[in-house]
């Protein structure tokens, strides 16, 4: 499990995070909603280490994050994070991007990289496409794409921040598919979105980000259902209209 | 009908001695820029960051290399060492210097060219789990050597017409080779031409085999 207790974050002298507490359990599927700039890139970049924190404490099944002695390198294959931004690597085939982390980090054989690369692909629904390169891939192809790079880690973690906002609206079904694919299988994730609608479907618990701290942590028909927090009532009215 | 007459023979028998010397001459280039990529993409790194001892390092480097003349670089790394007592060849005098003369404008071309690649990219490389090292090998800098291609190009037109400067240390590339065969004949004119020639072949050709390897390797 993921326990985040007490985490302070600023850049400069703007805190962003404010003492953030959060558990996220084996399995489940938490949504993290909140305002734009209310902290969820930056907390879903604190987990794994991509941005060092100035407080608190963030342990990945006990391991202490931001602990000197641990290897992040290593922590990070347990984490697989996917971004807003389409990041596939533009110079490498699709299969090319999949199987350069376990070639690099896990040490496989080429051929054996590219076996778990076809694999992962036709996992997302990319078999056809593991010659091509990003460039010939429709946005929500590349998200899918940078899922299946993630995979191949084998990560017990999955992070998504606002993986669908940048697509075309045609394009996020198919994303978000992918998704509940690995909800199905037992994939723990967390998911900072916009999407209520993906939320209320799909998540177990929801928790709400304001202005750098936990507003408020609950099951679906709590958070979403009867909010007791007077922001994440303000939010779901603007989001519903 | 300036009353010159042009005597080719004399060029002609020299002709050995002069693809030696661009054979020289295309080594040192083809040295310096394979060398001068592998210091200027750190130091384009060191640059980046913008304090620190590896960026005034860097930034020494960078300002040195481009605000002194390439001959007074040459002439540092022959009479200069020479004189501390350190004897060196000319032509690793000149390999030194214009690697030393490389790097500082690559760097200076890589760095333009980092501020085009997303911090995203980098970053999605350490979440997967690379190194830092291995984010920069694998993922920026194979993009980076795409983006400043065509400057990359520039530069190494421009070493290779700077090894021209060795002339003056003595070396036997190209332009000594030159000058050496024509002092003995005094065809210098002759000489000059055929010599400008071989240079702007050499030049045309690696702008067309860079296309090439472009073309074949660096499109995405
Ligand atoms: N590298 C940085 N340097 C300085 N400030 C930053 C940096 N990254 C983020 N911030 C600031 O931190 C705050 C929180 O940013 P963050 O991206 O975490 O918000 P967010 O909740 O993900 O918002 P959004 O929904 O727009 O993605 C913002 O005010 C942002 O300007
Ligand atoms: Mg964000």
């Amino acid at each position: 499990m993921i326990d985040i207790r007490g985490v302070r974050k600023h850049f400069g002298n703007i805190e962003i995070l404010k003492g953030i507490d959060l558990d996220v359990n084996k399995g489940e599927l938490l949504c993290l909603l909140g305002a734009s700039g209310s902290g969820k890139s930056t907390l879903l970049q604190c987990i794994n280490g991509l941005e060092p924190i100035q407080g608190g404490s963030i342990k990945v099944d006990g391991i202490e994050v931001h602990a000197a002695s641990t290897d992040l390198n290593m922590l990070r294959q347990r984490l697989g994070i996917v971004f807003q931004q389409f990041n596939a690597f533009p110079h490498l085939k699709a299969w090319e991007n999949v199987a350069l982390a376990p070639r690099l980090v896990q040490g496989k054989s080429r051929r054996e990289a590219h076996e778990i690369a076809l694999h992962h692909l036709a996992h997302v629904g990319l078999a056809e496409k593991a010659d091509l390169l990003p460039s010939r891939l429709s946005g929500g192809q590349q998200q899918r794409l940078a899922i299946a790079r993630a995979l191949a880690m084998k990560p017990t973690y999955m992070l998504f921040d606002e993986v669908t906002s940048a697509l075309d609206p045609e394009l996020v079904g198919e994303v978000l598919d992918t998704m509940r694919l690995l909800r199905q299988e037992g994939m723990t994730m967390v998911v900072v979105t916009h999407d209520i609608t993906f939320a209320r479907n799909s998540s177990d618990r929801v928790a709400f980000l304001h202005q750098g701290t936990v507003a408020e942590i609950g099951t679906v028909s709590q958070v979403l259902g009867q909010p007791r927090s007077e922001h994440t009532q303000k939010f779901l009215r603007r989001e519903h209209c | 009908m300036f009353g010159y007459t042009f005597y080719w023979s004399l060029v002609w028998d020299a002709i050995p001695e002069l693809l030696a010397g661009a054979w020289l001459t295309v080594q040192l280039a083809a040295l310096s820029m394979l060398l001068g990529t592998v210091f200027g993409l750190p130091l384009a790194v060191a640059r980046r960051q913008g304090e620190g001892r590896a960026y005034r390092l860097a930034t020494a480097w960078v300002e040195l290399a481009r605000n002194t003349p390439t001959l007074f670089q040459i002439y540092m790394m022959y009479f200069g060492l020479g004189a501390l007592g350190i004897q060196i060849s000319s032509y690793w005098a000149v390999l030194i210097a214009l690697t030393f003369n490389n790097t500082g404008y690559l760097a200076e071309i890589f760095r333009g060219g980092l501020a085009g690649i997303a911090r995203q990219q980098l970053a999605a490389a350490r979440s997967l789990g690379l190194n830092q090292r291995q984010g920069y090998l694998h993922v920026v800098f194979p993009q980076l050597l795409r983006i400043v291609f065509p400057g990359y190009v520039t530069q190494a037109v421009w070493a290779m017409l700077n090894t021209s400067l060795g002339m003056l240390v003595g070396l036997q590339e190209l332009s000594g080779a030159a000058q050496s065969a024509q002092s003995v004949s005094f065809r210098s004119f002759e000489f000059f031409l055929i010599t400008a020639l071989i240079y702007y072949v050499i030049a045309k050709l690696i702008e067309f085999g860079a296309r090439a390897v472009f073309w074949r390797w660096l499109r995405t």
